[in-house]
């Protein structure tokens, strides 16, 4: 039985953070190839529209690599997990089934079409078949988060005895409190990414003295959506996260953010250190004392509930994961701001392009953050240990009772041979793609 | 209610399948019949710009099924678990195929691309056919050895193949001689389905020798159908009830006769799009058989101990599936707007559109 839970928790572990690498960027990057292309409709100026259809074709293999993966996310909640999908699947099918329906059909009906139809169509036209496409996968973000968000903090239903979740307010899915904080952080991390995307290209064509036109435009936009998305995403949207977590799930609260005893007078906020689960205390730490009760209640002196005043068996069965997870995605954050202020500054003053040392820093800058996303999906699904639906359905309850250990480890390794695969195509793709360039319109 | 989404979802996987059909039926004719560079291409591509969308179906259908059928959902996707994942390890070869093929013009990586494309479509076809089979045929619920249960009677797990590779043995796998026959018989439709679409949708040089090669696959078809209606009989002696009883479900039936015999006159037909959808007949007709054979059973068991699965012992509660019903209806008729435009702006053959690539 124990095992059977590790190899299921491998799995979906695995095969989901592979996944959301490619959403993250579908998400943010729509938004930006729609608005390359609203601003060629309104200037007319054609390296516009070149830079919105080379995005478009980094897209389509991002999207392709996006669906193929999706598709065993979706299938995995009944492979899997079998009694967590008997138990709430009137609940959670609907949101799941109100994303097939309502995104994924936008999404790839008009995807083909802004794809290959832009002679067929015309400009304008062709703007609305790029804009469905970013409303159809925003709206894919807005139904994930909100089956993820009734998982965090459930709500609008009814447990019979047979412990099954029956739904009783359909509408209360969506104005679940977690939903909307959830909603906008995760789309403007989503920005985040697309725009570290954009301007680590620019930088590379400006270094590379290639295309540096295009290079300059990509640098630009790049780091005006990264600097805006990067302030967005700290404050108000992961404040008002923490907030929530702090508010509805208190015993993760204090493990992310490592406070291991309840200080009367007020929680410090930890900067470094190493949790030791074994002396129920963060090594080498480096704390400013009183800042988190500040900025979690407004107040200097307000007692935050530490590790020691939870049960064992509800606290989150990994603290120092969680607590990492939880550390990276904020230091990343705070270098995202720091570095894209920096860009914009430069950028004020017309010299970005020649200050080579921040060109490449912007460059090599651009895996982190989808590590800043992922780790921020650990903090969020680790903290809601041991927990399947928070405080009701325990994870270990959720398998699939007939799936044997074995049959799962060799799904497992077939996914991680299978995504090592994708994983290198992909990169070889879009490096082709980038290497090649935008190709300017020929009247 | 439960009848209600039933239909929708049935009608959803006959769309799956009509629709994802095509696109699987073009890469079987593109692995066994595609010879020149120029043929390979444009018939990769009529699946290629489509395969997308029509996916979206299975997901749709996926997802509905959650919703309205949770518990039918959890034991058959956990209790079909390896074919099930073998599926999605297809899907995933077979689109890759379709979407990297052209990003490099040498000619291995082509080659490599097609093979995935055709290999994992046919495979794909095959299991189809396979998870329909074991539907009909049924499963051991519970896992029941020796009268005893081992899990609550909804659960169940199938390995690929029993060493008997029999549908009567008390533990059947899922590939059987029965569930194989099924699965040969999607095979067959869904090629000819997919030559129904590349004559449609291409001018390849192909297309008239495929005409010739849907008549043969007919003939196979209407044999393999004969023979597998016997078979049936075995297997699951209760499945003329529901049309004995129903008479007016017989239509369904009819519809696939209709498909099975119009196709015969392949050669004659007048407009390339009849042929395709004569065998849009079939495989609906297929499926909605199948379906109706059993109604309102959606898994039968195959030991005395456990109740089959059916649409009422495995629906969520009613008013979840009544919200559901105003969204799905927005949802559809959204869709539909959806499909015209899209329709519209890709007909015609697609090796004469100029998409400005
Ligand atoms: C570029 C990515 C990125 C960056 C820079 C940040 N986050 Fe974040 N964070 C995410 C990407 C992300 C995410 C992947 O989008 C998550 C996972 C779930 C969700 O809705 O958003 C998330 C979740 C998430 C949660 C919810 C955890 C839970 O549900 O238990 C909190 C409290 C924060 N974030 C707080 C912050 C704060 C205070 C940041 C300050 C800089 C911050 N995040 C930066
Ligand atoms: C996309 C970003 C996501 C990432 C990176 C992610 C990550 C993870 C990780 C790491 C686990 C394993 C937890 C553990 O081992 O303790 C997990 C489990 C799980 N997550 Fe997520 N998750 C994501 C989104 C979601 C969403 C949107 C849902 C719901 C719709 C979800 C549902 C689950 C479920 C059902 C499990 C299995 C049970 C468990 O171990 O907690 N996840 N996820
Ligand atoms: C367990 C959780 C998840 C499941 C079951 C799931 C399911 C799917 C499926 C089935 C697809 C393919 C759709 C198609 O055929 O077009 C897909 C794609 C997509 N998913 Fe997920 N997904 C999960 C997590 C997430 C998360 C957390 C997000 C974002 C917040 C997300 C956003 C998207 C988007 C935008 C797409 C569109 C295609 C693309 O990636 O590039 N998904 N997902």
């Amino acid at each position: 039985m124990e095992d059977m839970l590790f190899y299921d928790r491998l799995q979906f572990a695995f095969t989901i953070t592979f996944h959301y690498i490619f959403p993250q960027l579908t998400m943010g990057l729509s938004l930006m190839i729609v608005y390359f292309k609203w601003k060629f409709l309104k200037t007319k100026v054609d390296k516009y529209n070149d830079a919105a259809k080379f995005f478009m074709k980094i897209f389509a293999v991002n999207f392709t690599m996006g669906v193929v993966t999706g598709i065993p996310m979706e299938f995995q909640f009944g492979t899997n997990w079998a009694k967590f999908s008997e138990l709430t699947g009137g609940i959670i099918g609907q949101t799941l089934a109100m994303e097939g329906m309502f995104s994924f059909f936008l999404e790839s009906s008009f995807l083909a079409l802004f794809i290959f139809g832009e002679k067929l169509m015309g400009q304008k036209l062709h703007f609305l078949t790029g804009f469905f496409v970013f409303l159809g996968s925003w709206a894919s973000g807005w139904f994930i988060l909100s089956t993820n968000a009734w998982m965090q903090h459930p709500v609008g239903h009814e447990i019979l005895d047979n412990g099954k979740f029956v739904l009783e307010n359909f509408s209360a899915l969506f104005t679940n409190p977690w939903l909307l904080p959830a909603f906008l952080h995760n789309q403007l991390a989503s920005v985040v990414t697309s725009s570290f995307v954009v301007a680590s290209i620019g930088a590379f064509y400006v270094l590379r003295n290639k295309q540096t036109e295009y290079g300059k435009l990509f640098l630009k936009t790049g780091v005006v959506f990264g600097f805006i998305s990067s302030i967005l995403v700290a404050f108000p949207t992961g404040d008002w996260n923490a907030k929530n977590v702090a508010k509805h799930q208190p015993a993760t609260f204090a493990a992310m953010e490592g406070i291991f005893h309840t200080e009367e007078a007020g929680s410090e906020i930890v900067l470094i250190g190493q949790p030791n689960m074994v002396e129920k205390k963060l090594d080498n730490k480096i704390a400013v004392p009183n800042i988190l009760s500040f900025l979690t209640y407004q107040e200097w002196h307000k007692q935050i509930p530490g590790i020691d005043q939870f049960e064992e068996e509800n606290l989150p069965d990994n603290i120092p994961a969680l607590y990492y997870s939880y550390h990276i995605m904020v230091g990343l954050g705070t270098i995202f701001i720091g570095v894209m202020a920096l860009a914009l500054f430069f950028l004020w003053r017309k010299k970005l392009h020649t200050i080579k040392p921040l060109l490449w820093t912007i460059m090599f800058l651009v895996p982190f953050p989808y590590i800043a996303n992922l780790t921020g999906w650990y903090t969020a699904e680790l903290g809601r240990q041991p927990y399947l639906v928070y405080g009701l359905l325990k994870t270990s309850e959720g398998i699939s009772p007939t799936v044997s250990s074995g049959n799962t480890l060799f799904t497992l390794l077939g996914f991680v041979a299978l995504y090592m695969l994708l994983g290198l195509l992909f990169l070889v793709l879009v490096g082709k793609t980038i290497n090649e360039g935008p190709t300017p319109q020929t009247h | 209610m439960e009848i209600f989404w039933y239909i929708i979802i049935g009608i959803v996987l006959a769309v799956f399948f009509i629709l994802d059909g095509y696109d699987f039926g073009a890469g079987i004719i593109h692995l066994f019949f595609a010879k020149t560079e120029k043929d390979k291409e444009v018939i990769a591509k009529s699946a290629g710009l489509f395969w997308d969308s029509n996916e979206v179906w299975l997901v749709a259908a996926g997802g509905m099924l959650f919703m309205a059928f949770p518990t039918f959902y959890a034991s058959v996707f956990s209790g079909f678990y390896l074919p099930l994942v073998l599926v999605l390890w297809l899907i995933i070869f077979r689109a890759i195929g379709l979407e990297f093929r052209s990003q490099f013009k040498y000619q291995m990586w082509k080659d490599i691309w097609d093979a995935s494309f055709g290999v994992s479509s046919l495979l794909l076809a095959l299991f189809f056919g396979i998870a329909l089979g074991n539907i009909v045929r049924g499963v051991n619920l519970g896992i029941v050895q020796n009268g005893v249960a081992a899990h609550e009677g909804h659960y169940f797990f199938l390995p690929l193949w029993d060493s008997s590779f029999s549908p009567l043995s008390e533990h059947p796998g899922v590939i059987d001689w029965f569930t194989l026959i099924i699965g040969l018989i999607s095979v067959v439709t869904l090629a000819i389905h997919g030559a129904n679409w590349v004559i449609l949708k291409t001018n390849s040089s192909i297309n008239s020798k495929l005409k010739n090669i849907i008549f043969i696959l007919n003939i196979v078809l209407t044999a393999l159908t004969l023979f597998s209606l016997i078979v049936w009989q075995t297997v699951n002696p209760n499945s003329f009830d529901n049309f004995a009883n129903k008479p007016y479900l017989i239509v369904f039936p009819i519809i696939y006769l209709t498909g099975l015999f119009g196709l015969f006159f392949i050669k004659k037909l007048k407009k390339d799009i009849h042929g395709f959808v004569l065998s849009t007949l079939l495989i609906f007709g297929g499926i909605a058989s199948s379906l109706a054979s059993l109604f309102p059973v959606i898994l039968p068991s195959i030991n005395e101990i456990h109740e089959p699965l059916t649409i009422y012992n495995t629906a969520a509660s009613e008013y979840g599936l009544s919200v559901a019903l105003t969204w799905g209806i927005i949802g559809f008729i959204l869709l539909f707007v959806y499909m015209i435009i899209q329709k519209r702006l890709m007909a015609g053959k697609i090796d004469k559109m100029d998409y400005g690539h």
